[in-house]
Parts: C-alpha cells; structure tokens; sequence
C-alpha cells in the first residue's frame, strides 16, 4: 500500500521534458546548419556575459535581476540577466571585432505567454557595411535556409498600416487610432494616451496575427519615436532604420542599421528614464561602458536579434515555444 | 476587495468587470518585441451569459468577484419563486423563475443541484450532469422495435421534453444528460 501511495506521488511531480526527444534533435541540427551559415560568410562566433552590471532602459523590456556577493562580502550586489547581448556585442565591434554572431540566452521580466518563455535563446548578428536592406537579404537567405520558404515578402510599416487599416500611421493622431480600434472592436479597459501604445495597440490585434501567412514578411521603417537603437533618418516623415521580420503571425527578430552616435544615444536613454520617472517604474542605470564604446567609434553596421525558440516553433510546425524547449519555464 | 493582475488571470476565475460578475474563459499574452504588453481576456457574463473580448495593459488589475458555487438542494416553488437550501449550512435561498433558465425543466423537488452565490445572492442554478425522470407523456411506440433508431418525443415529469428511442413507454423512468438535453438510458425502479 505504501509503496503505491508513493507512486502516486511521485507521478504528480512534472520532470519531464516539454519537448519531445525528436524535437531537440531537430533543434540541434537546426542550430548546427546556422552556425555553418555563419561560418561559410566568414563570421566570428563570439560570447559575452549573460550577468552584467547594467542593464536596458527601455520602458517596455525589463531584465530580471541577479543578487552577487564576493566570498566574505555581507553587501549583495545587484545585477541583471542580460535581455539580449546588444551593447557587449557592439563594444566587441567598436574594439574592431569586423562581422559578429552569438547564440545565447537572454532573459525578460513578466514574458510568459504561448509564444513568450522568460528565458529565451537568442540569435544576434551584426555585420560592418551593412545598412538594413542587406540585412534583411542576408537574413532571408538564412530563413529560407531553417525554414524552407520562398523569399520574404518587404513592405514599410506605413505601406502595411495602409494596407490592413487603409491609413497612414505617421500622421494619425491619438484620436484616429482610437477611432480606428474602435472601429476595430477592440475594448480596451486600461487607460492609453501615448500614440505609440495606441500604434502597438492596432498592431498586435490587427496587424501581427494576419501577417506573413504564406511566407516571412520584413517589415521596415519604423515610427522615429520606436527607433529604440536604430538610426533616425531625417526625412518627411523621419523614419527609423529599423525592421521586424513575421512569419505566420509570430515576430521572430528586430534589427537596426545601428545608431552610431554618442550623444543621440545618451539622449534617447535619458528620455527612457524620463518616461520610467513618469509611470512609477523602478530606475536603471545607464551602461556608460556602451557609450564610452559608441564614443570611442562603432563601425557603421547593421544588426539584427532572432529569437531562436520561436524559429524552431515554425520549422517544426509547433504551437507554443514550449514544445521545443528543454524544459519550459513552469517546469525548469 | 481582493484584485488579480493580469498574469494571474487564468480561466475559471471570477472577476468584476463593469461591475457585473464574470468568469475568465481565455487570457492571451501579446506584445510587441519593443513595445506594450497587453493581456487578451476573454469572458462570460454570468448575469447575461455573453462572451466578451478585453484587451487590458499587462500588469493591470481586475477585482475579484465573491462568486462561490455550492452544493444545494432544490426544496419547492410556489410558482414565481424557487426556493433552496445548501447542503452544508441549511440556509435558504430564492430565486425568481424567470432567472433559474435552463435548469428549470430537469429540477423537481429534493433534486440535489449547484447554486451559484454572487455577494451571497443566488446567481444561477446548475443541475447535475444527469438527472433520472420519469415520462409523464409519449406516444406508444412500435411493438418489438428494439433498434433504438428514429426516437420520438417524450415530456418529463419536470416539462422537459427530450428524444427517446421507440421502444421507451410511458411511466418509465430514465436517465437525461443535462449538458445535452440527450436521452442515456432506462433506469430500472
């Protein structure tokens, strides 16, 4: 009797993997074929800490802290799960690394979800010369590489906006998105003034399920005031280097023809703060070893983040990240 | 009054939303890689019974509603009120006619069923998976047709109508499946 008890038991503990063995092995030879297409264009595999000192200011991408104290030390010392390796990678470029790539985890607070796993792996690349046009070609070649697709579809985020809405989301103002999500049917209960929270808003309930059906869609061009760390071209309207790629609904990366300037960057950091003060969310310290770098000088160059657990979701035909994990986060 | 945020939401909860009780069927994570989380709430009224979509800011709050379900006894009507009794406690509740729905026709006197309180008011009334009546009225069927094809109407002791096979006579007893109005067996006295 007791020894069935403890079966019974034991049977209610989940340790087994989310992903079935078949899955990791198409994984592994996924990952193998992408570090082969890397290797074949002459670009140097790198790895930089998962910890760090600093962490992002960005007002909607959080890092999860980790508590380090020295042997002896009483004082904890604060640091961060890394949310990509953007700013170590491009201190490798300004010391003249020439074309880089890493696979590695990365790490957001609050991110869980069907398609979100709060720790992640990420592919980023960036590539001296590039602006985000050959970026994208690049990045479609390895795509139809892992994903066997035809070429990528291309289309500015106002060409899309006017596409699916039948407006242009550069000059819409509050009042017109609000509209527009109304029209839309969408309720929203939370209060939203930003412009850019109503655009995120049509986006995620409009745009992004519909999009990249047949196959990978590029999208580029951004909203100046989403340029995170792409440059801004001064154009009418601005718009920021900047693109996302979707396939099947799912965002798989974010890439920019990387700002180069110092000063811009310190202001758009400051303008994060800014708006973290505003909303009540906790303050970061700034990564001054990134902007000593882009002081010192970062090449011209374009980089782009893939989330690697999302690709293999679409290569594998799965519906949530967790069948090509390991272990997802509720059993890890 | 006790809140969830959004990340706790998870189907089966019962909320406040504009100031009626619901419970959650589905809560959907989306976000832009660079932009506002939002939550994707779907949920039933359980006043008007219609589902509806939400979208709130992730990490925002909704409260929660006092909404328990417990087992009660069905006792008698007198015509526009319905009266029960839980089990446990032996407190009565009443309930109008017109708000009992579809468990009305499966329900007659010490019937064991679900009440469903909102601040400790009778919300709905739930009867039980199955139910055991007797038919009360049905036209006689074919003799010998043991085939179970075809079916024809029969009325419940309760008023439900539901579709039995041929062979079931009047003043039989038989077992109902509530969640389908659907006919499951003859029940022997």
């Amino acid at each position: 009797m007791i020894s069935i008890q403890h079966e019974v038991e034991r049977q209610e503990v989940m340790w087994k993997p989310t992903a079935t063995l078949e899955n990791l092995r198409q994984r592994a030879n996924l990952i193998a074929k992408i570090r082969q297409f890397f290797a074949e264009r002459d670009v140097l595999e790198v790895e930089t800490p998962v910890m760090s000192h600093s962490t992002v200011t960005d007002p909607y991408v959080v890092g999860i802290p980790a508590l380090f104290s020295a042997m002896g030390e009483t004082q904890e010392r604060v640091l961060y799960l890394q949310t990509s390796p953007e700013y170590a990678m491009k201190r490798l470029l300004a010391a003249g690394s020439g074309s880089i790539y890493q696979i590695n985890k990365a790490f957001r607070q609050g991110e869980i979800g069907i398609y979100h796993n709060p720790e992640f792996s990420i592919l980023e690349w960036y590539r001296p010369g590039f602006d985000h046009h050959a970026l994208m070609s690049e990045m479609d070649d390895l795509l139809q590489l892992i994903l066997k697709t035809p070429p990528a579809e291309r289309l500015s985020y106002a060409e899309l906006f006017e596409r699916q809405l039948g407006f242009n989301p550069h000059y819409a103002t509050p009042d017109v998105l609000a509209a527009c999500a109304k029209q839309q049917k969408i309720v929203i209960s939370s209060p939203v003034v930003e412009r850019d929270v109503w655009l995120d808003l049509l986006w995620t309930h409009c745009i992004e399920p519909v999009v990249g059906q047949e196959r990978p869609i590029f999208l580029y061009d951004f909203p100046a005031s989403q340029a995170a760390l792409a440059k801004v071209r001064d154009e009418e309207p601005a718009v920021a280097s900047r693109f996302e790629v979707y396939f099947k609904g799912i965002e798989l990366a974010n890439g920019f023809h990387e700002l180069q300037d110092a000063k811009e960057q310190a202001s758009r950091f400051n303008k994060d703060l800014a708006y973290r003060a505003r909303h009540g969310l906790a303050e970061r310290p700034i990564d001054q070893r990134f902007l000593a770098a882009l002081e010192y000088g970062l090449p011209d160059c374009s980089g782009v983040a893939l989330g690697i657990d999302r690709l293999m979701l679409l290569a594998l035909n799965c519906e949530r990240v967790s069948e090509v994990l390991s272990f997802a986060f509720e059993v890890a | 009054m006790a809140v969830y945020t959004t990340n706790e939401i998870r189907g089966g909860m019962k909320v406040m939303i504009d100031n009626d009780p619901c419970v959650i069927l589905d809560n959907v994570f989306v976000k832009p890689g660079k932009g506002q989380a939002f939550n994707r709430i779907k949920y039933r009224n359980l006043k008007s019974g219609r589902v509806v979509e939400r979208t709130y800011k992730s990490g925002d709050s909704i409260e929660a509603a006092d909404v328990v379900d417990v087992d009660a006894t069905y006792l008698y009507s007198d015509g526009d009120h319905w009266h029960f009794m839980t089990k446990e406690s032996y407190e009565q509740y009443v309930m109008d006619s017109k708000d009992l729905a579809d468990a009305k026709q499966w329900l007659k006197e010490q019937s064991d069923c679900l009440l469903t309180l909102f601040n400790n008011s009778p919300l709905a009334v739930t009867a039980p998976n199955f139910v055991i009546l007797q038919i009360v009225e049905t036209d006689p069927g074919v003799r010998g047709d043991t085939s179970g094809g075809g079916g024809k109407p029969a009325k419940l002791e309760t008023g439900a109508v539901v579709r039995v096979p041929l062979f079931v006579q009047q003043g039989e007893t038989i077992k109902v499946d509530t969640r389908t109005g659907e006919y499951v067996s003859r029940v022997k006295e």
